[in-house]
């Protein structure tokens, strides 16, 4: 069947959202707060070597340390589910497609918000 | 069918298969490759934080599993793909900004990255294992 409609008129009102390039520039931003945040991170993982439980709770209960690794972690699942929006985006097509983009930042909430409550838990005592 | 998803006749282009390996490609599906596996490191990352805030033995069970030949491995692998990620990431912004698109300039960069992410990896791993 023929499309009778002009191509011009198919693409008015389809404008661009701006969504493309809220994506890119959330991957950017993000990106470049991760870099100082991985640094500190891979510093600690390295000086917590060997640490048991308990010294891994005290750690994770500093002040400090439990606001960088609640950035570290939830700034990371950012950066890491607006990047493999774009692996399905490539590699993926139609429904599937838009169920794996929603399943994955499902998954990237769900992971985040136990982190928080696992980190609020140990620095607040629970 | 409208006429933009009529299929035509028209050659394909040409294929993964047909370019020579080359540092500047292989580093661009490095970096996504690692991309993918941080993602993955990402939520074990906030499961080691969950295992911490439970009880002893279950962290206990966690921590088993990273002493293990496969927990080492994939430690060892994300820690890799971190360094690499991270200083690759850092060529891309410079990219962005429109800095070192010279063929020369991105083959010296590429390098650099390999270079930085290989020993910081290996300086991380012999300093852990000397704390352990």
């Amino acid at each position: 069947m023929s499309d009778l409609r002009s191509p011009l008129a198919r693409a008015r009102g389809l404008g661009s959202a701006k969504e493309g390039l809220h994506h890119w520039w959330m991957q950017r931003i993000t990106a470049v707060a991760l870099i100082p945040l991985v640094v500190w991170f891979a510093i600690s993982l390295v000086m917590l070597s060997g640490a048991d439980y308990a010294v891994v709770r005290a750690w994770i209960g500093a002040p400090l340390v439990m606001l960088l690794l609640t950035l570290t972690i939830v700034v990371g699942l950012h950066h890491g589910q607006l990047g493999l929006q774009v692996v399905w985006e490539d590699y993926t097509d139609g429904a599937l497609r838009l169920v794996l983009i929603v399943f994955t930042k499902f998954v990237a909430v769900l992971f985040g918000l136990g982190a928080i409550v696992a980190i609020l838990r140990i620095g607040f005592g629970g | 069918m409208s006429v933009a998803h009529r299929p035509s006749n028209r050659p394909l282009s040409p294929h993964l298969q047909v370019y020579r390996w080359q540092l500047t490609s292989v580093l661009s599906i490095l970096h996504r490759a690692t991309g993918i596996a941080l993602s993955i490191g990402a939520l074990y990352l906030a499961t080691w934080v969950i295992y911490a805030a439970s009880n002893p033995r279950a962290y206990a069970l966690f921590q088993g599993f990273n002493g293990s030949i496969a927990g080492r491995i994939l430690l060892g692998g994300w820690m890799f793909s971190a360094f690499y990620h991270l200083c690759n990431g850092i060529r891309h912004l410079f990219w962005d900004a429109g800095y070192g698109f010279e063929l020369k300039d991105a083959y010296r960069s590429g390098w650099i990255v390999v270079a930085v992410s290989l020993i910081a990896t290996a300086v991380s791993w012999i300093v852990g294992l000397r704390l352990m």
